[in-house]
């Protein structure tokens, strides 16, 4: 076997590209098979990686219904003609629309298709023992030779010793030969498959948190308690399998929201947001009742799931009486904030006045008046806080139609005015009433603060996250670990009688690129000769690369 | 709760530092210009002296050669792609000056400490951790780069890399200053200490890595290109060999992978945390997983037989282009969650 060639690498036995095996056949199993191989190719699942990359591209410069609703329809109002066409191609669904599923599934598959036979084959090579030694080592990329004073028996058990002490797996000779191979790093190919696999795990994991979960929105005011069931949830979205009876039972109180916003810094800093902390009392039925302090970065827990604060704004107690006295409303009004510095707006329905009495308008935490704009806020915490107000009489809830908490529909009402016909305009500031023409008066009573909670379950967080660990593991040891060779030749040699001598040939062979594998071979070497006794060592390393990573 | 006189402070040693890697940049490049003239004079000779002693000698081996496969190595060295290969003596030419390159390595450690005490005093001024606006990221990635760089340079010969490294970091630090942001302390979804400060180290290490691979792999492109016309001329001779500048840019690589799956990971906890859900295609989160997922194709290129080393090398220069796009336009140009530039539009 004079003429073998030594690959100068590590190959898999299978090949890594399959396209470059057999071109396609005729006959529709031939193609069936082509078209596997062609998907489950390392090429393929570059491409798809690629595509998988542009294709999420789309979702991050348009807006997109399950991020944000309100901004896919501010673009329609904005592109009225470029709306439509691009919602056609899905560009505001991207992340549920088939062309993004495709992509990912065809890699998932390709993934399967790629991780089995790889399975197997690891399954394989970690039972069966490492190759015999080439006839030359000449070949291999990383190699050292040296001499050393015994006789090549000894030599050779030497060698054995130096590399069961660097942990490598031995395949010896049978039949009496003077050469030994190691081989190591078989976690590497583990480590692959486990990063591989984890990461089928983290997608079936995010899959079924989409399928399984749900969530659901509701504001509460300080002091207010509220219950969970399917119906007391201002918004409650189901995924395609999960529906009310998955809603576990719990109240929640809020007994108080402390919020601070940045009054010292200038330029955009100012007027941001600094804290948000909350307490709130949870109680589970059979359980003693909780009380549990919570921020933007840290949610109450409730049964296994969280509650996440997600917005904040005020809520002006507002009295309103008859021309008698009698109180006709009394509540905080949640106001919802529309821009950064909190101006808000929102509506006071009294229906226990006839006709029904509508007021809607504003609430400024920091009053100020622009001369183009009007009345806005300039700070969102209370400095000058106001309500400002109109009002409308007449049939609030027309047909009985549902409608917004935080305005009013007024087809079927008319706009109260002053004695000179001007609409009636209220800006009232804590402590202060305002009395409409004929009595009524409205009270500003005081501001309290709203939060608004998400609920969400999610079953497939904590899958999720364990897999995600698994990849990292995964991907620490197939980067970490080098699966290299290395053989050991000796030749026994008689330079004078009677003195015995043994060349050591030591090589390396590497997977892929591994610069540091002539300083092991060069270790192994020394210690092949420390092993023999130190005796007659001329090592004579052959220093391919010296300056490499 | 900020400290003007700190962030003032700060703002001075990194605007310092900027100039001293200006003057780095300038012996970085003298540095390479130097050794390359030298290493292209050297290489003629030798390949005139190989001409000589292959017809005086009749077939005899050079002096110098050891073995029969040194003995190969001189053949091909009419080319002059292993001049990088025979240390010491091609390496540093006996005439060839190390000055410049020495004076650019001690002027980048002089600017990692300035950027790395810029950074630490932003810290101290806004009693924080400083990785709350684009700014500051640009700091802490240049810092990280810095340090990169230098300490690799104090266990190896790493001069002639150094252009490739000190002019990106002077770009980070440009466009940060472009974007400047005055001290201040965060919004609450950002004031999360934990999962901020290992979620954003993370980013800016792993950013800070993949630049430095970037600059590699440039460099790997353009050594390429002229041994492939084997024509290595100028500063081009004076950087190692095209297969070492790619091996280590792939080097450079796997370590940054696994970092940026981690600030993936730690980013995914850190929005589970902050809102509710732990992915939910916010443009940031698009793009960290864009990135992610270019780099993941880079390796997998590097794997496959049939893709050449070059191919790869443009798909790691596509991940980085990547990493520019969601640094500038996504954080200034679209709005989503983490609308932390601190800029104002
Ligand atoms: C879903 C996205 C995927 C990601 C993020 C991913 C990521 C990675 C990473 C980071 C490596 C390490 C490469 C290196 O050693 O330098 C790798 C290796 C590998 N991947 Fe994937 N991969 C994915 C999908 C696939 C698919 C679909 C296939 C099969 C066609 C595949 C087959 C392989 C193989 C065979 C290797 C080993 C290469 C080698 O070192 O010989 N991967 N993958």
């Amino acid at each position: 076997m004079a003429s073998t060639r030594t690959p100068e690498r590590i190959e898999p036995s299978y090949p890594k590209d399959r396209t470059t095996l057999g071109g396609p056949r005729l006959g529709p199993a031939g193609w069936a098979r082509w078209a596997w191989r062609q998907l489950t190719s390392m090429r393929t699942a570059i491409y798809l990686l690629l595509l998988l990359a542009a294709a999420a591209f789309p979702g991050s410069i348009f807006p997109q219904r399950s991020v944000d609703p309100v901004q896919v329809r501010t673009f329609f109002e904005n592109n009225p003609d470029l709306g439509p066409w691009l919602d056609r191609v899905l560009l505001f669904d991207v992340f549920s629309s088939p062309w993004f599923a495709s992509i990912y599934l065809l890699l998932m598959i390709s993934l399967v298709g790629c991780i089995i036979p790889r399975m197997r084959q690891h399954w394989r090579s970690i039972r069966a023992q490492p190759p015999p030694a080439p006839q030359r080592l000449t070949r291999l990329p990383a190699r050292a030779d040296g001499t050393v004073a015994t006789d090549g028996r000894e030599a050779l058990a030497a060698a054995r010793e130096a590399l069961k002490a660097k942990g490598y797996r031995l395949r010896d000779a049978e039949d009496g030969d003077l050469w030994v191979t190691g081989e190591k790093g078989y976690l590497k190919e583990t480590g692959n498959l486990l990063f591989h696999l984890a990461l089928l795990g983290v997608i079936v994991a995010f899959a079924a948190g989409n399928l399984f979960g749900w969530r659901g929105e509701i504001i509460i005011q300080e002091g207010q308690s509220w219950t969970a069931t399917a119906g007391t949830f201002d918004t409650l979205n189901f995924s395609p399998l999960a529906d009310e009876g998955d809603i576990p039972t719990f109240t929640v109180e809020l007994n108080k929201l402390d919020v601070a916003f940045e009054s010292q810094a200038d330029g955009a800093q100012f007027g941001q947001p600094r804290r948000f902390d909350g307490l709130a009392t949870v109680e589970v039925p059979g359980q003693e009742p909780e009380q549990q302090e919570f921020a933007v970065n840290h949610p109450i827990s409730v049964a296994g799931d969280s509650i996440f604060l997600l917005g904040n704004g005020y809520a002006p107690i507002v009295t309103i009486r008859d021309p008698d006295g009698e109180v006709l409303y009394s509540d905080a009004v949640t106001f919802l904030p529309q821009d950064n510095n909190y101006a808000s707006e929102g509506a006071i329905k009294v229906t226990a006045r006839d006709p029904g009495l509508g007021l809607v308008g504003g609430f400024l935490p920091t009053l100020r008046i622009d001369p183009e704009l009007g009345m806005t806020s300039s700070f969102p915490g209370l400095v000058d806080p106001v309500l400002a107000l109109t009002a409308f009489e007449g049939n609030l809830f027309p047909d009985g139609r549902p409608q917004s908490v935080f305005n009013i529909d007024t087809d079927q009402m008319t706009q109260l005015t002053d004695e000179e016909g001007n609409p009636v305009a209220m800006l009232i500031r804590p402590g202060e009433y305002f009395e409409l023409p004929d009595g009524t008066t409205v009270e500003f009573d005081g501001i309290i603060r709203w939060a608004g909670l998400l609920a969400r379950h999610d079953p497939g967080r904590m899958p999720a996250l364990g897999f995600a660990i698994a990849t990292t593991v995964g991907l620490a040891l197939m980067l970490g670990i080098k699966r290299r060779r290395i053989y050991v030749r000796i030749e026994p040699t008689t330079p004078t009688t009677g003195s015995v001598q043994a060349v050591v040939r030591v090589a390396g062979q590497p997977k892929g690129s591994d610069p540091g594998l002539q300083t092991i071979v060069d270790d192994v070497l020394l210690r092949i000769t420390r092993i023999t006794g130190d005796r007659t060592t001329t090592p004579e390393t052959h220093h391919r690369d010296k300056d490499t990573v | 709760m900020t400290d003007p006189q700190l962030a003032l402070a700060s703002d001075i040693a990194i605007w310092a530092s900027l100039a001293v890697l200006a003057l780095a940049l300038i012996s970085f490049s003298a540095h390479l210009a130097v050794t390359g003239a030298a290493r292209e004079r050297h290489d003629k000779v030798k390949a005139r002296e190989k001409v000589r002693v292959g017809v005086g000698a009749d077939g005899e081996q050079p002096a110098d050669t050891v073995d029969d496969d040194r003995a190969t190595g001189l053949t091909d060295s009419t080319t002059p792609t292993t001049a990088a290969v025979e240390p010491p003596t091609v390496s540093h030419p006996a005439e060839v000056t190390r000055r410049w390159g020495v004076i650019g390595l001690q002027l980048t450690w002089l600017a990692t400490f300035g950027v790395v005490g810029g950074t630490i005093l932003r810290g101290l001024s806004v009693q924080r951790w400083p990785l709350g606006n684009m700014y500051e990221f640009a700091i802490v990635a240049a810092s990280f780069a810095l340090i990169v760089f230098s300490t690799w340079s104090l266990k190896r010969d790493r001069l002639w890399l150094g252009p490739f490294v000190v002019l990106p970091v002077m770009a980070v630090l440009g466009a940060g200053k472009i974007w400047y942001t005055e001290a201040s302390q965060l919004m609450p979804a950002l004031d999360n200490t934990m999962w901020l400060s290992i979620h954003v180290t993370l980013a800016t290490l792993s950013v800070a890595l993949f630049i430095i691979g970037a600059a590699l792999g440039v460099a790997f492109l353009l050594r390429d290109s002229a041994e492939k016309r084997s024509r290595i001329r100028g500063w081009l001779a004076g950087l190692p060999e095209g297969d070492k500048l790619e091996t280590m840019t792939y080097g450079v690589h796997i370590f940054a992978f696994p970092l940026w799956t981690f600030t993936l990971i730690t980013g995914a906890i850190w929005a589970e945390v902050a809102w509710g859900r732990y992915w939910g295609w916010d443009p940031k989160e698009i793009w960290t997983f864009i990135i992610w997922v270019v780099y993941a194709a880079y390796l997998h290129s590097r794997a496959t037989s049939g893709w050449t080393k070059r191919h790869a090398t443009y798909v790691a220069l596509l991940g980085m282009l990547c990493i520019i796009l969601n640094y500038t336009v996504v954080n200034l140009l679209i709005t989503g969650l983490h609308s932390y530039s601190g800029v104002s539009t």
